[in-house]
């Protein structure tokens, strides 16, 4: 059995994405910039999808998407947009938590090099930000909040309609990157005070490469890359219509099916978690409520999560893990670490991102096979010996 | 996976000599949890000759690969060429580790080492000049 449960990672293109890429490939190649009509014809293409993206998010009009090469790019744009933007004004100070997607963090050491200073918010042990720790963040001098939808390594969601309103009460911009929501979870940036948003067109059956920064008409953007006029002067580079149309498509679908998805694909991954539960001395990261439809995050203490992470891939299961021998740093997942979870149980974590395409089946199977390697890997681990002998101590409860 | 060679998946899937030596002469242990690596050895030796070695390790695939080749490398032979087992020589055997995971197989020479020197410290032994002042890595 080959089970795909890596969805948070990159999902597979749906039929009619791909259908729709394949027809802008045939029939809408030319340029939207050229005036001849193989270029207006491609154009119509793109307005068609832009006005698509804006009503999936509830954005007031869709010139307020800009297209990006995918939701990184979004983000950084997003950041220096409001950073360099305003510090003419003497708005020097940055919030975000620590619990971001490196496009994110990445980005904000960037701008501390600069000179911005920034808050960085840790979330309560569910890898839910408080309220309270966001408006007790905000200055005078604070230009911007980004605090991510959705978390992509433990899915936590957090109050973004909220954390909205306090911004636009406090007259702060907020961005969220919404990469692992969209097309997953309900958006409505007017509804929920966004001032900008990110969302990348691989995470709910689009393709790569693609995805898009939403923009509220009175933020001025500032270009990540220069060059010619597209995007109405914010971001260079011939536009990638196909990849946006195709785009366009998986996000409508999505949000066309959101409330049955949401069903399906939230009983699959609670079945998961009840059936991860009897083994001892393993967690579940990340709020079992406020969660992502599709992610399981669960630590099992003693093992090392690459090598259930490898074992599970010989009985053809797709997963991943937090843990440091995973990541090109060496060091295990800065999320897990960052709401509070001990290294140790970090190391042994791993993670399930289920999409419609899944089933209980599939479920049930990994339920085994994840009991099934963690027994092993516990049998050949000193450490775990240490635990049961008592040498070490738990960190995680039985 | 490309990651790994095929011989790394072989001994990640069929690991040598799991396990503890109930009466063992010589045990070495290294690496920490926070770490993410923890390798145990067990050493059986009789007359200079290592007759048999089991280990445990907590880690990657590679850190179980690279105990395992390197318990495979040094079964059967004496104590001194069991001295000149190098994470190198591990490495080669295994036909090579990405590069990020070469630590694992410094932490498998280290194991080793460590329990050479807790057999001749036992033993009441002079250490062997290349054991003296030998302090495992950090990971």
């Amino acid at each position: 059995m080959r089970v795909y449960a890596d969805n948070a990672a990159t999902t597979y293109m749906s039929e009619a994405a791909k259908a729709k890429l394949i027809e802008c490939l045939d029939n809408y190649n030319g340029n939207p910039n050229s005036l001849h009509s193989d270029g207006q014809r491609t154009q119509e293409v793109l307005d068609e999808a832009r006005q698509t993206v804006a009503d999936c998010i509830n954005a007031a009009k869709a010139n307020e998407i800009y297209f990006t090469s995918g939701g990184s790019e979004a983000d950084n744009q997003a950041l220096i947009s409001a950073a360099r933007g305003l510090a003419s004004k003497g708005k020097k100070h940055l919030i975000t938590t620590n619990i971001e997607h490196h496009a994110i963090l990445h980005t904000m050491a960037k701008l501390e090099k600069e000179g911005f200073e920034v808050t960085y918010l840790v979330p309560e042990a569910n890898g839910i930000v408080r309220l309270k720790d966001v408006e007790d963040a905000i200055r005078e001098d604070t230009a911007l909040v980004s605090i991510m939808f959705a978390n992509n390594e433990m899915g936590a969601v957090q109050p973004i309609a909220e954390i909205g309103a306090l911004c636009k009460s406090k007259g702060v911009l907020f961005h969220t990157d919404a990469v692992q929501a969209a097309a997953h979870l309900p958006i409505d940036v007017q509804a929920m005070n966004i001032d900008m948003l990110s969302i990348s067109g691989h995470k709910f059956h689009g393709p790569k490469g693609v995805g898009a920064l939403y923009a509220r008409n009175g933020v001025k953007l500032v270009n990540v890359i220069e060059g010619g006029a597209q995007e109405r002067g914010k971001r260079a580079g011939t536009i990638n219509v196909p990849a946006i149309a195709s785009m366009a498509v998986a996000l409508k679908e999505g949000c066309e099916h959101m409330e049955e998805n949401m069903k399906k694909v939230s009983a699959l991954r609670d079945r998961l978690i009840e059936g991860l539960s009897d083994i001892p001395y393993s967690q579940l990261n990340g709020d079992p409520v406020k969660r992502l439809p599709g992610n399981v995050n669960y630590s099992f203490e003693g093992v090392e999560g690459e090598s259930l992470l490898l074992h599970l891939d010989m009985y053809g299961i797709a997963c991943s893990s937090g843990s440091a021998c995973t990541s090109e740093s060496l060091d295990p997942s800065h999320v897990l670490t960052g709401m509070g979870v001990p290294v140790e149980a970090a190391h042994g974590s791993l993670r399930f991102s289920f999409d419609t395409d899944n089933t209980e089946e599939e479920v049930d199977y990994i339920i085994e096979k994840v009991h099934s390697v963690v027994e092993r890997y516990r049998g050949m681990s000193p450490y775990w010996e240490d635990l049961e002998n008592g040498k070490r101590e738990h960190c995680i409860p039985m | 996976m490309s990651l790994y060679t095929d011989k790394v998946m072989d001994h990640f899937e069929n690991p040598r000599n799991v396990g503890i030596l109930e009466n063992a002469d010589a045990v070495g242990e290294v690496g920490n949890p926070v770490c993410g690596d923890i390798m145990k050895m067990y050493l059986k030796v009789d007359n200079d000759v290592i007759t048999d070695i089991k280990f445990k390790t907590f880690g990657c695939g590679s850190a179980i690969a690279t105990s395992s080749m390197a318990t495979e490398l040094i079964k059967g032979k004496t104590l001194d060429e069991a001295l000149e087992l190098t994470n190198k020589s591990v490495v080669e055997a295994l036909d090579g580790l990405p590069a990020r995971k070469v630590h694992c197989s410094v932490l498998a020479e280290d194991a080793i080492k460590v329990a050479l020197i807790d057999y001749y410290t036992k033993n009441g032994r002079e250490l062997p000049e290349s054991l003296v002042g030998f302090e495992p890595h950090e990971d």
